[in-house]
């Protein structure tokens, strides 16, 4: 390889992505952002630019802690870095080759170091009628509030449980949206298992109390909350026209045209399992992270992890997570030596432990119920592309399907478009249930370039840096 | 199924499966096929059951459709631009040259 462009790629200009912009350019690396969407922000502070610069009634609805994102994208406009924004990862090389496109054409951008800093994503909730038009995540209505200010036209019912939950359901009130139901699948119980996390959780005080009150407005509202449900299911044949659920042995039913499911957010791993990253399962909370070392370290000497990526921390630790990336990132280089990291790192490195402090009580008091990561009706659907159900996994796995990779080969699961991000974790589950094994051991898909599709006419017209003939063919790893 | 909280943002003239519609300055192509349509926005090539975009951020690759000619394009990651011409995809595609 030619030299590479750039000191440092990062992917993503999220919370992590675009602090860890800004710290490396204050310790003179070059550096290169690399973003799948149209603006900074991540899909935390998603087109916060826009909001806050010209939709004041939208930034009213959405709150301080959205505005907040604004500041992280001027820093890292203010620090210059080359921003390809609109552009889509395709593959990532362990020694430094990124390869994405913005749509037209393919490209390659190449640096000594790359920080993934790709996120995470809402957990599938496999329910029956999870497919039907009127249902999507409480996360994608969000989005349609922050970046197109719109929210749902009729009643809605929000299903499920974790703290964005609360959050988006304060958002669309003030928005004001109907919502017929709040329907938590969080029990008393849960409570009561949580509560040996509140001490240490005191130390972040302030997202309890913020907590607290998001929770009475949204009842000053006079909106209802059920809370403890079991048995969720969506009623409709081509659209949402409800929701059924069982409180305390008893069925009920609302009325409700878009139906928003979550159940928290899990670290979106397909740009980590590419470059066959070691994966770890979180027992809590049901999710794989990637095994890091020391501020984002990983077995490649290349290749870096910042953010939610690593594990479930809340946009404010995924901030300072990148920044002490970054500084590690310029360590590693010789850009500072260990005294300057030091200095640098230290309030970080503080900070970083008190946005951490509340995660141990809101990983017990939130977990996924037992029926959402296995769903015990067989015809609820869990593969979404290829319509593969609940109980077409466990027959396969009975069959002797002994984990995802060889599932495919009986089902085609995970090998529609999404390729495994709907069905993965469920799959996993369902087979570890089957075969009496813990999860971890069961595994999860292999993740191959390309992450996303890309047009053989992209791939055709690609960029290839000048005077490098050997780069014609991105290599399509172990 | 949505409506505009505002209408304040710049108009922008697009197409949808022929249909002369008017998006707003900053939608991505799901949001306003969602706002017009307020009902499926593709039938799934497997079953040809009726479908609606579900995460909206780039993973679930439901918001599928044919935007200026090119097909199975993620809806939810590309914002309305002016003349854009959008069609929902139905079932599974015919290969070229069948009746």
């Amino acid at each position: 390889m030619s030299s590479p462009q750039y000191d440092l790629a990062i992917i993503g200009a999220g919370p992590a992505g675009m602090a860890a912009a800004h710290e490396a350019r204050n310790v003179g690396l070059s550096v290169v952002v690399i973003d799948e969407q149209d603006n900074p922000g991540g899909q935390i502070y998603r087109d916060v630019e826009h909001v806050a610069l010209k939709r004041a009634h939208d930034l009213d609805v959405l709150g301080a802690d959205y505005k907040y994102g604004y500041g992280l994208v001027d820093g890292m406009r203010a620090g210059e870095v080359d921003y390809l924004s609109g552009h889509t990862v395709w593959q990532i090389e362990a020694d430094g080759i990124v390869w994405c496109t913005d749509g037209s054409k393919a490209k390659q951008v190449t640096a000594k170091r790359v920080l993934l800093a790709t996120g995470a994503m809402e957990r599938p909730v496999p329910v029956p009628g999870w497919t039907l038009p009127g249902v999507m995540t409480a996360g994608a209505a969000q989005i349609l509030m922050k970046s197109a200010g719109m929210v749902p036209s009729g009643p809605i019912a929000i299903c499920g449980s974790g703290p964005l939950l609360l959050l988006i359901a304060d958002q669309l009130v003030r928005a004001g949206a109907e919502i017929a139901v709040i329907a938590e699948t969080t029990s008393f119980a849960d409570y009561l298992r949580a509560a040996p996390k509140l001490a240490q959780a005191l130390l972040g005080m302030e997202y309890l109390q913020k907590g607290i009150a998001m929770r009475r407005r949204i009842k000053a509202a006079g909106v209802k909350i059920v809370s403890g449900i079991s048995g969720l299911r969506i009623n409709g044949d081509e659209m949402a026209t409800g929701v059924t659920f069982k409180k305390g042995g008893r069925e009920q039913a609302v009325a409700a045209g878009t139906v928003l499911l979550h159940e928290g957010v899990v670290p979106n791993t397909q740009a980590t399992r590419q470059l066959r990253l070691d994966h770890l399962w979180h027992e809590t909370q049901h999710y794989w992270y990637p095994k890091t070392g020391l501020h984002g370290t990983t077995a490649l000497e290349s290749i870096y992890l910042a953010g939610d990526g690593t594990g479930i921390y809340g946009a404010r630790a995924a901030e300072v997570s990148g920044r002490l990336t970054a500084l590690q990132i310029a360590l590693s280089l010789g850009r500072i030596d260990d005294g300057e990291f030091a200095f640098k790192a230290g309030p970080w490195l503080s900070e970083h432990k008190h946005h951490c402090a509340v995660r141990p009580l809101l990983d017990a008091l939130f977990q996924p119920p037992a029926e959402i990561l296995n769903p015990p009706e067989d015809h609820t659907i869990v593969c979404r592309c290829e319509e593969i159900t609940a109980g077409d996994v466990r027959k396969a796995g009975k069959l002797g399907a002994p984990g995802p990779n060889q599932l495919k080969a009986f089902l085609r699961a995970g090998m529609g478009p999404c390729q495994g991000r709907m069905c993965g974790l469920t799959v996993t589950e369902i087979l570890a249930a089957v075969h009496g094994k813990s999860p971890a051991d069961i595994g999860a898909y292999r993740i191959r370039p390309p992450l996303k599709p890309l047009s053989l006419a992209e791939l055709a017209d690609m960029e290839v840096p000048d005077g490098d003939a050997t780069l014609a063919s991105p290599s399509s790893g172990p | 199924m949505l409506k505009r909280r505002h209408s304040d943002a710049a108009v922008v003239q697009i197409s949808i499966d022929g249909e002369a519609v008017e998006a707003r300055d900053g939608e991505s192509v799901a949001a306003a096929v969602l706002a017009y349509a307020g009902e499926a926005t593709r039938t799934t090539p497997v079953s040809g059951a009726p479908r609606a975009p579900y995460c909206l951020m780039g993973v679930c690759f439901e918001c599928l459709m044919e935007i200026d000619g090119v097909p199975n394009r993620q809806a939810c990651m590309i914002r309305v631009s002016d003349g854009m011409s959008i069609r929902r995809q139905q079932g599974a595609r015919a290969l070229e040259g069948d009746a």
